[in-house]
């Protein structure tokens, strides 16, 4: 393993046994969050940075569980010694949200009250929900203010929302790939995910686990066309193009062209390490978020809530979180009079670019992380 | 303070006249030197603006608010009045919508600050009339790999002011860091203008 990894890591359980109101208006009476820390934290716990995950993370970050593990945690490129995120300065923690499928309380989780899975009875979680859950966690681990709340996409949503709910509890907000709310046209690629998987005759109302059958197929085409949205058009021509994988036409339906291989591939294995109901909760999350909402639909007035320093960073190929979306961002944290720096990186890779390592984007995190660490004593 | 004595002596002319405690939007901020000394010696309030990624890292680096746009197609992201000072250094004739971003920065600030190279500065005009395109200390590129596309003498550039409701309020010209009083359209190389306005 590489000198700059985190090594070998192993995630931990965290029970809690408040109930929890949730937006919707459903309690949770108990629930468990799956988390992995890197680094240490500091003796007045002032070195803690939030990691959220988007739509399918998790709790692991980076680093591997075991040596024979084929991949690392899903930022590991950002997150480790020596790295933007860098774990000799900072005490970092990611976990795994509430209604998710990786350890942490969801639709797949047993109803202690019933001894049955949730199912269709889990309920909706929002945003806010999840930063609520984050929230007791941090007091758990008696970390009453964050350096920094660092996401994106569905991540970078709820470090606004933390900059928003508990504006004393984070000093520097990192929203990188997002947006302040969803378009109609994200929300409707969403809506077409979940169609996918509810009109699947093995959904079963949510209820699949009981009849021992996963309903892979809509999940499949879930992935399928979400990841179509993460990749740009130009990206795609580049490592597909017409590519095929015979060589010649066949003149049938089977597999011919490479993206269909790609993408069928994707799904399949999407489809048998994530949860229908765990998708279904996270594009709504999605589709929901709306921090105007609660202020007049002023999002300059939301963000005057925040007491934290943002950085905003988009990229250019990317059009499921436009770079358009984040400027809108930062102009209503430019209204608002909060400290804000935005990077717009050039990459043909789309939204899935903030997950690659691309040199000027990495700086660009360094750089801020840098003088984020020289805050803390 | 480094800073102090690495800053480009028209950078020097402009933090000269910007009063302490005002909030600056630094335009074409490169890699921030100017923001950098005004919050270490004036304590201004500044954001920096680069469409270079590089500046945008060099800027958060020292630890200053920097948004990374393309001038060309204005200031959206700022509201109107938002700023005191306006700052355009060495970047306008190098841009293609010099009215815009002129207007555009009267709409966000109350004082404009442009600095450019004086076309008018003898070297350039000796060299025009040995029938060359001028080369010179701040016009460094040859004709066939500049980045300057409008070139104006500090006369013409008064004139567009004037014909956009706007005044000169105050014009230093120099020459190699140095203010020239006399004949300064002939004898400097670099124009600073302030500018608000017209009454």
């Amino acid at each position: 393993m590489s000198t700059n990894s985190v090594g070998i890591v192993t995630p931990h359980k965290f029970e809690f046994t408040d109930p929890i109101t949730l937006s919707s208006g459903a309690v949770l009476p108990r629930y468990e969050l799956m988390v992995e820390t890197y680094g240490s934290l500091n003796a007045d716990k002032s070195n803690a940075i939030l990691i959220c995950h988007a739509l399918s993370g998790h709790h692991h970050v980076a680093g591997k569980h075991a040596e024979t593990d084929k991949a690392a945690g899903w930022w590991d490129n950002m997150v480790g010694p020596g790295k933007p995120i860098d774990t000799n300065k900072f005490f970092v923690i990611g976990l795994n949200n509430l209604g998710g499928c990786h350890g942490s309380t969801g639709p797949s989780s047993i109803n202690p009250e019933t001894g049955a899975p949730y199912g269709s009875s889990f309920p909706v979680v929002l945003v806010r929900d999840w930063v609520e859950t984050q929230a007791r966690l941090a007091d758990r681990l008696g970390i009453q203010q964050f350096a920094a709340v660092i996401g994106g996409s569905l991540g970078g949503m709820q470090a606004l929302r933390w900059s928003i709910t508990y504006p004393e509890r984070v000093r520097h907000a990192l929203v990188i790939a997002s947006a302040p709310k969803l378009t109609a046209q994200n929300i409707a690629f969403n809506d077409v995910a979940r169609q996918a998987i509810i009109t699947d005759p093995e959904f079963h109302g949510g209820d699949y686990y009981q009849h021992e059958v996963v309903p892979r197929r809509g999940l499949r085409l879930a992935r399928m066309l979400g990841h179509i949205t993460y990749l740009s058009d130009d990206g795609m021509g580049e490592k597909f193009g017409r590519m095929l994988r015979s060589g010649e036409y066949k003149y049938g339906f089977e597999v011919e062209f490479e993206i269909e291989s790609y993408l069928r591939y994707q799904g399949d294995k999407f489809s048998t390490r994530f949860d229908a109901n765990t998708y279904l909760l996270m594009t709504k999350a999605l589709d929901y978020f709306d921090p105007a909402r609660h202020y007049g639909g002023s999002l300059a007035q939301a963000m005057r809530q925040a007491q934290a320093k943002f950085l905003v960073v988009s990229f250019t190929s990317d059009w499921r979180f436009a770079p358009a979306r984040s400027r809108e961002i930062v102009k209503a944290l430019l209204d608002a009079d909060r400290s804000v720096s935005y990077a717009e990186i050039e990459s043909q890779h789309g939204h899935d670019a903030f997950l690659m390592e691309d040199a000027p984007y990495m700086a660009v995190m360094r750089a801020y992380l840098n003088n984020v660490a020289k805050e803390i004593v | 303070m480094a800073t102090a004595l690495t800053l480009r002596p028209d950078l020097q002319h402009i933090a000269a006249q910007i009063p302490a405690g005002t909030r600056v939007l630094d335009l074409g901020c490169a890699e921030g030197d100017l923001l950098a000394w005004l919050q270490a010696h004036k304590n201004v309030r500044g954001i920096g603006v680069d469409v270079d990624v590089n500046s945008i890292v060099a800027c958060v680096e020292k630890g200053l608010n920097v948004i990374q746009a393309d001038l060309e197609t204005g200031l959206q992201s700022f509201e109107d009045g938002s700023f005191d000072y306006v700052v355009l250094s060495l970047t306008i004739q190098a841009m293609h919508n010099i009215e815009l971003i002129l207007q555009e920065m009267l709409r966000v600030g109350k004082v404009g600050l442009v600095t450019f190279p004086n076309f008018g500065f003898w070297e350039n005009r000796w060299q025009i009339l040995l029938g060359r395109m001028p080369v010179s200390e701040t016009i460094p590129y040859e004709w066939y790999n500049t980045p300057n596309i409008h070139f104006c003498t500090v006369h013409d550039f008064a004139r567009l002011l004037g014909k956009l409701g706007m005044q000169v309020e105050q014009q230093i010209v120099l020459h190699q860091g140095e203010r020239v009083e006399f004949w300064p359209n002939l004898l400097g190389s670099l124009a600073l203008v302030q500018f608000s306005p017209a009454q």
